[in-house]
């Protein structure tokens, strides 16, 4: 029932959004803060992705955008860490100002097409294409996502990222080893949103389109892919952790394409992912409810006897 | 070394909650010294050693140490000349992280701030923490990779211990750090407190609610009420004291008795 073609385009999908997932895997399970940035740094992505594309420059399109998002998530750690704005709110304000800015950076259009002008993609075709067929475009995902994967992995060992891995942990014994937690989350929500806004500027260039409501729900998007690879591959060093968002990312447009295929209709897919999401955090209590009804009945059974 | 003057703190000011916590206290450390603190309960003696680590600043006076004005240092600053241990084995480390990465991060201490960030940790800083650990005499220098979570409460505390130590600070701070272990844990990382703290020569504060461990340890014991230091016993004057005595003499401070169920407890048990 899955056609090569539907194979292909929900492992490139899935590379692509692994970034969003990585991200949230630096902010929810490494500095536990869940960034309601993500959507808006997502659409900012894609929206600084078109514009620049459509300025003729598909490459310096990445970094541009990495850089907006990079700002984003500098704006919520900002309110969070020197004004005071709890972290889940901070993330709203500067989401919803975001929207205002991506409809700038698109020029007050709700969307931008880039059929006409050259992407990442329609370059590395014509030197690729003649090499892998029709997986071009999953080489190009692969590689960039291996590439900040990997980069990723060398980050978290390095003192910084065990400095920023602990500020989530422990943040009183960070403070007291010297370490300035603020600076920290700093730092975790900038690269993070810039890994969200890179994914959204890859994926513009995937769809030959940025839309306004690209980012609409990404944060659970992202945070589904996180859980799935987490349960399936497991944490365990942060070579693991990065692989299980991966593979999570990767699996969960697998599901996707499933149901898309059993005649789910498109409209009702965000419900579904908040239903793994909603299902899959909520697992360990459910787990322990039902363990805690088993002995309850056998005590009170226990007892009658 | 450490120089406190005229150092005031209140909690919510201005409402009915209003806590003078310390009041106009003054107080100068000597290098070298390792001074014992005792009092009641909600003497200010957390709230001291709050000021001096700079979780908050305090409302008035000012604190030097080693010659610098640290009164308006923030928190994190300090930490790289203030050891910190606290009651909790909790605190003082983060459990899903390696013991290896948390010694690293305590040695973040060594270095400048800047470049250092981005290095990682070298075979030879193993090393030396793997040497470290093994003094402990705990064995967990072979389970360096194993997340810290799975220690008990002594194994923590003496890890943090260590970490405090490792470069070896200006001061260290100890806040009933060994209350919440079990004897046998609580005694070993005495035991560790005291030889680090001799050996080093670092000057030391310790809160405890020991009274007999007040005395034995250190050269200097410091008795707390009320925000305010009312004994201050040092040489001739300390030696030879007994509980009781220290008891009489808080009496005739403070004009009452003293109230800490938690002292009175561990007296009466004659430890």
């Amino acid at each position: 029932m899955l056609t090569l073609s539907i194979v292909q385009n929900a492992l490139e999908v899935g590379f692509i959004y692994a970034l969003v997932a990585l991200a949230l895997f630096l902010s929810f399970s490494t500095l536990n803060i869940a960034d309601m940035t993500t959507d808006g740094s997502f659409t900012l992505g894609c929206a600084v992705s078109a514009a620049v594309c459509l300025m003729g420059h598909p490459i310096l399109a990445l970094p541009a955008a990495m850089i907006a998002g990079a700002l984003a998530g500098f704006i919520t750690a900002f309110l969070q860490t020197r004004l005071g704005v709890p972290s889940i709110l901070a993330g709203i304000v500067t989401n919803t100002g975001l929207y205002t800015v991506n409809l700038a950076v698109m020029g007050f259009s709700s969307n931008l097409s880039l059929f006409s002008s050259d992407t990442i993609f329609t370059l590395a075709e014509e030197t690729l294409e003649p090499v892998l067929g029709s997986w071009d475009r999953l080489a190009v995902a692969v590689l960039i996502t291996g590439v900040v994967c990997l980069l990723t992995v060398r980050f978290l060992g390095t003192r910084l990222g065990i400095s920023i891995r602990a500020t989530g942990d422990n943040p009183d014994m960070v403070r007291a080893s010297s370490i300035n937690t603020s600076l920290m989350i700093t730092v975790g929500l900038c690269v993070a949103n810039a890994m969200t806004s890179l994914s959204g500027a890859i994926l513009a260039q995937y769809n030959k389109s940025a839309d306004i409501n690209l980012g609409t729900g990404m944060v659970v998007i992202g945070l589904a892919s996180l859980i799935i690879g987490q349960t399936l591959v497991g944490r365990g060093g942060m070579g693991r952790s990065v692989l299980a968002v991966v593979v999570g990312s990767v699996l969960y447009r697998f599901v996707i394409a499933i149901a898309l295929r059993m005649n789910v209709p498109a409209e009702c897919l965000k419900l579904v992912s908040a239903v793994i999401v909603g299902f899959a955090i909520s697992l360990p209590t459910l787990k322990n409810w039902v363990a805690f009804q088993r002995k309850k009945r056998a005590a009170v059974r226990g007892g009658r006897e | 070394m450490l120089k406190m003057t005229n150092l005031s703190k209140t909690f919510n000011p201005g409402t009915v909650n209003e806590k003078k916590a310390i009041e106009h206290l003054s107080f100068q450390l000597e290098d070298g010294d390792f001074v014992t603190i005792v009092g009641s309960n909600g003497a200010g003696k957390s709230t001291l050693f709050n000021a001096i680590a700079g979780v908050f600043y305090a409302d008035e006076g000012s604190i030097e140490l080693d010659g610098q004005d640290i009164t308006y240092q923030p928190e994190y600053r300090r930490s790289r000349v203030i050891g910190r241990l606290f009651q909790d084995p909790l605190k003082g480390t983060a459990p899903h992280m390696t013991i290896e990465e948390n010694l690293s991060l305590a040695y973040l201490r060594a270095s400048r701030p800047g470049l250092a960030f981005f290095s990682r940790v070298k075979a030879s800083e193993k090393r030396m923490f793997r040497d470290h650990l093994a003094l402990l005499g705990m064995g967990l220098e072979d389970r360096m990779r194993q997340p810290v979570g799975l220690l008990s409460g002594g194994q923590r505390q003496a890890l943090t211990l260590l970490m405090a130590t490792i470069v070896t600070p200006k001061l260290l701070l100890l806040d009933e750090h060994t209350a919440a272990l079990d004897p046998a844990a609580a005694e070993k990382v005495l035991e560790m407190t005291r030889s680090i703290v001799a050996e080093r020569k670092i000057s030391c504060m310790m809160v405890t609610h020991n009274m007999n461990q007040a005395l034995e340890l250190g050269n200097r014991t410091l008795m707390m009420d009320r925000g305010h230091i009312v004994l201050d016993l040092k040489g001739q004057e300390r030696s030879g004291l007994t509980v009781e005595d220290l008891l009489r003499k808080f009496r005739e401070q403070a004009k009452r008795s003293f109230n800490n169920d938690r002292i009175l407890l561990s007296t009466v048990e004659g430890e």
